[in-house]
């Protein structure tokens, strides 16, 4: 770019129409060897920067193997199912849009997609993956530094492409484990009417039929499983933060805030929205 | 053999020949003669039923910035959603559709169609013929082109609009998740538009390669002329991968076929396979006529010729090539194996060496001649600019590593934008600023000229530039919102104010347009001193072309031989006639019948279109569309009883 401003401004102006330049060849061989050496001097820079790439990649794929800890994450239209598998089938944690990963430990992240394609990106921990219909993958990820890491789906997957977010918690090992045992246990059961009032409408008005919480009769897989949804920073793949205020406005009507979304809006009364929104509120 | 260059050949024309010839005849006769062998009725009619090269070259360039219109002003209601983040103005499903729109609109009706239109008007005249070979083909490409494009706005504006993306993965746009019958119109606008590229791809080659006039051998080729060339033939083995697959996916949609089905053995990634394989040659069909373009005015600019001829060509042709080489990179994170994706890095930074050199030889050029700022050369410049940055960033996003990082986030618009809107629409401007006075007649402003210049160069780098760094930061693409947090609001709000410049230096260009169609000054035959052939006829050209084929002893024809370019005689004038010359040394051979005009390339292409469009709601449309289909061939191509070819 230098050269060419150099070759703009070093050259006298010459008028439209103005005859053609002689061409001197002696200069035209100067041109030539400058061109040449450009050129040679590009085929260098580029070898060497395939060859840096070549040896990053290769050193991005060496983590995998020494991971201490799976995690599979399922995408779906438009959030994020995460397990936790354990020693035992039975002990597998599900939740939704949140990973929490001990720090320094390299972490096997195993991918799927049972609708269409997503791709699981958290940019300040490393590249993309997609998730194919079809075509299990995986990544090794380590968080160096404790924090909060946002992350985002990549590939185009429809409606709520921009509200499909997940959150990746790194913390201390300890931390870590005492997170782990608590999301192993049940759903914490309602205390007080209006918990109670809440979970019952919860079980009969069709919540049940797609969400999943875990110690009661709610049992469906096609939502994101509530059994502690509370101790979530974020709902619907972060698209609100988790209040009471948030939470009920999002039973309330999901399509307002996320058009498309696949949760429909389910008539309830104010009363029982209420209660619902306290039910759920309490899933620590 | 009567069409030998040179003035001694006429007189060796025995009597008893066939038609009226133009040995010997007189100007005005001979205009008289042509004009009436050549002429397009008045009329509506007329209208329908031309087949000259000039007027539908320039049909294909008006309909193709109707649709940059189009597609620019759905880019300008993206912005205005984007302004602040998480705005209510536009919906997911509007916005996906406008996103849809816009891509597919740019890239398939919008800039392989002008590179086509430019091609079709240019190539006879600079090789000096008097339309291009298959000139019904020509025409037919033309409505079916028109039909694709008219019918995915239509379908856009009943709220049918394709909204899986330019790209239309499966299974977004497959038979479960695609919506209503949107990605079938996706599809079969690809269809229609990949038809009509292919009939220009053939009609390029046949003309480059058996039209040229006499002398023009294959090093005296104009640069821009080899550069469609090698656009024809990559559009020729590109095209037919996204036909294949946009006709598997509406297969799959209407048919019940599985290929893109995981649950039934299908494979999802194969639709990406053929997409990319055709995807990314397709940025190159738009960029090396781009190179063309600059390759053609520099010249002219800086009153030389172009340094490296030979190298260039080689150039051109390794892009070419390497362009079918390179798909994967689109797909780097699917997860394949390491190795092959180095393969690809490797190959796909190669690319980046042949196009370096044309750069390095254009600077030579301008190094060694007087560059003269004319509107045309600021939009060269301002080509070279923003390419180099473009260049710079498609080597970061070669390597594996780095486009992990940033692939599908904005960064990756901010490098396509450099590359196609650098790359091939600032030539493409220039270009018409070049070639205005050429087809109209009159020059374009030259005052105005420099604002749309500046506007567009200063707007476009505010614009793309900023993306990088939302790129960087995390934004990613095809988003139709972001949350508040992010932190991206403000420089999206100052991308969005951006934008508009970039749109009144589009608004004036138009503006130029318009006005030097009726006050521009008269341009005269060559305005700006150039030196390749289509200047050595009259602005604008004689529906004829030439009235007397020109014969070529020079790489730049009208700076070797100012005053008097040498003629070939012997050519009928009472009937449309080509030369027909060898592919290498372009030694005359036949006196070839050119087609006239026919309304049946029109009733063909609407059969067609017909029977497309049908295809979208059931299958049989295609069985009961091949009965009109066939009539209308079966008309078109009907026997003459005349005969072909003569010696």
């Amino acid at each position: 770019m230098v050269t060419m401003a150099m070759a703009l401004f070093h050259r006298r102006r010459a008028r439209a129409g103005h005859p053609p330049l002689r061409i001197d060849n002696h200069r035209e061989r100067r041109f030539g060897r400058a061109v040449v050496g450009a050129t040679a001097s590009t085929v260098l820079i580029l070898a060497a920067l395939t060859l840096t790439s070549f040896f990053a990649g290769r050193s991005v794929a060496s983590l995998s193997g020494t991971a201490t800890l799976t995690v599979r994450i399922t995408g779906h239209q438009w959030w994020w199912e995460i397990r936790y598998p354990g020693d035992n089938p039975s002990r597998m944690i599900v939740t939704a849009n949140e990973i929490h990963v001990p720090v320094g430990e390299p972490v096997k992240i195993k991918l799927d997609s049972p609708d269409v394609i997503h791709s699981f990106w958290v940019p300040a921990l490393g590249g993309k993956r997609d998730l194919i219909p079809g075509r299990p993958s995986e990544l090794t990820l380590i968080a160096d530094k404790p924090g909060v890491y946002r992350g985002q789906c990549a590939e185009f997957c429809g409606y709520q492409h921009a509200h499909m977010a997940i959150t990746v918690i790194a913390e201390s090992r300890e931390a870590f484990d005492m997170w782990r045992s608590r999301q192993d246990a049940a759903a914490a059961a309602p205390v007080g009417d209006e918990e109670r009032r809440g979970q019952q409408a919860f079980l009969s008005t069709g919540c049940a039929l797609c969400h999943t919480v875990r110690g009661t009769p709610a049992n469906g897989t096609i939502g994101p499983d509530l059994t502690h949804l509370a101790s979530r920073r974020a709902l619907a793949a972060d698209t609100l933060a988790m209040t009471p205020g948030a939470l009920a406005a999002w039973i309330a009507d999901p399509q307002s805030t996320k058009p498309g979304a696949k949760m429909p809006r389910v008539a309830l009364s104010a009363d029982d929205l209420n209660a619902v929104a306290t039910y759920l509120g309490s899933l620590e | 053999m009567s069409g030998i260059a040179g003035k001694a050949v006429g007189q060796k024309q025995e009597k008893g020949l066939k038609g009226i010839r133009d040995t010997g005849l007189e100007e005005a006769r001979l205009h008289a003669f042509l004009a009436h062998a050549w002429q397009t009725p008045k009329g509506l009619y007329g209208w329908l039923v031309t087949v000259d090269h000039k007027l539908i070259g320039r049909r294909y360039m008006v309909t193709a910035f109707l649709f940059l219109v189009l597609a620019g002003l759905s880019a300008l209601a993206m912005r205005f959603q984007l302004a602040t983040p998480e705005a209510g103005h536009i919906g997911p499903d509007f916005y996906n559709q406008l996103f849809t729109m816009h891509g597919t609109t740019m890239m398939f009706l919008f800039a392989v169609p002008i590179m086509e239109a430019f091609a079709i008007y240019l190539v006879p005249l600079m090789i000096g013929t008097r339309n291009v070979a298959f000139p019904r083909l020509n025409a037919f490409s033309y409505w079916v082109y028109l039909s694709g494009g008219l019918m995915i706005w239509i379908a856009f504006a009943f709220d049918t609009g394709a909204d899986a993306g330019w790209f239309s993965y499966v299974p977004v746009a497959g038979p479960e998740y695609g919506i209503g019958k949107r990605p079938d119109f996706w599809a079969q606008m690809v269809t229609y538009t990949e038809v009509s590229a292919l009939a220009v791809a053939v009609e390029i080659i046949a003309t480059v390669f058996k039209q040229r006039a006499p002398g023009m051998t294959l090093d005296r080729i104009p640069l821009y002329v080899w550069s469609v060339l090698i656009m024809a033939f990559v559009i020729l083995f590109a095209m037919p991968a996204v036909m294949v697959s946009s006709t598997m996916l509406i297969l799959d949609r209407l048919v019940g076929t599985k290929f893109f089905d995981p649950a039934a053995g299908g494979d999802v990634l194969l639709w990406q396979h053929l997409f990319w394989f055709f995807g990314h040659p397709e940025v190159y069909i738009i960029f090396i006529p781009a190179t063309g373009f600059v390759s053609a005015i520099l010249p002219t600019f800086v009153r030389r010729p172009v340094f490296g001829y030979l190298g260039i060509v080689l150039s051109l042709i390794a892009i070419g090539l390497l362009s079918f080489g390179l798909w994967v990179h689109h797909m780097f994170a699917t997860g394949l194996p390491q190795l092959g994706e180095s393969f690809f890095t490797a190959s796909s930074m190669m690319i980046a060496i042949p196009s370096g050199i044309q750069i390095f030889c254009w600077i030579a050029a301008i190094w060694g001649g007087r560059p003269i700022f004319a509107t045309p050369m600021l939009f060269v410049l301002g080509f070279i600019f923003t390419f180099v940055i473009g260049g710079l960033t498609g080597v970061m996003v070669a390597s594996v590593p780095l486009d992990l990082q940033v692939h599908d986030t904005y960064f990756v618009v901010a490098h396509l934008h450099y590359v196609l809107i650098g790359g091939a629409v600032f030539p493409l401007l220039g270009a018409v600023y070049y070639w205005f006075p050429k087809i109209t007649g009159r020059m374009l402003s030259e005052r105005l000229g420099r604002w749309n210049f500046w506007l567009v160069f200063i707007g476009f780098n505010l614009t793309f530039f900023p993306m990088h760094i939302l790129g960087l930061q995390g934004m990613p693409r095809r988003v139709y919102t972001y949350p508040p947090a992010s932190g991206w609001g403000e420089m999206n709000l100052f991308v969005s104010v951006s934008s508009l410049v970039v749109f009144a230096g589009f608004a004036l260009f138009f503006l130029n347009v318009l006005l030097s169609l009726r006050g521009g000054s008269i341009a005269g035959d060559n305005p700006w001193g150039a030196s390749t052939l289509e200047w050595a006829t009259t602005s604008p050209p004689p529906s004829y072309d030439f009235s007397r084929l020109p014969v070529v002893r020079h790489r730049e024809p009208l700076w070797d031989e100012p005053d008097t370019l040498p003629v070939v005689e012997g050519l009928r004038v009472d009937a449309r006639e080509v030369l027909a010359s060898t592919v290498a040394d372009a030694v005359p051979q036949l006196r070839q019948p050119s087609a006239g005009n026919s309304i049946w390339p029109l009733l063909s292409a609407i059969a067609v279109g017909g029977a497309f469009l049908g295809s979208i709601y059931t299958p049989w449309a295609v069985v009961w569309g091949a009965i009109p289909v066939s009539i209308s061939f079966i008309c078109w191509f009907w026997p003459k009883g005349e005969p072909e070819d003569e010696e």
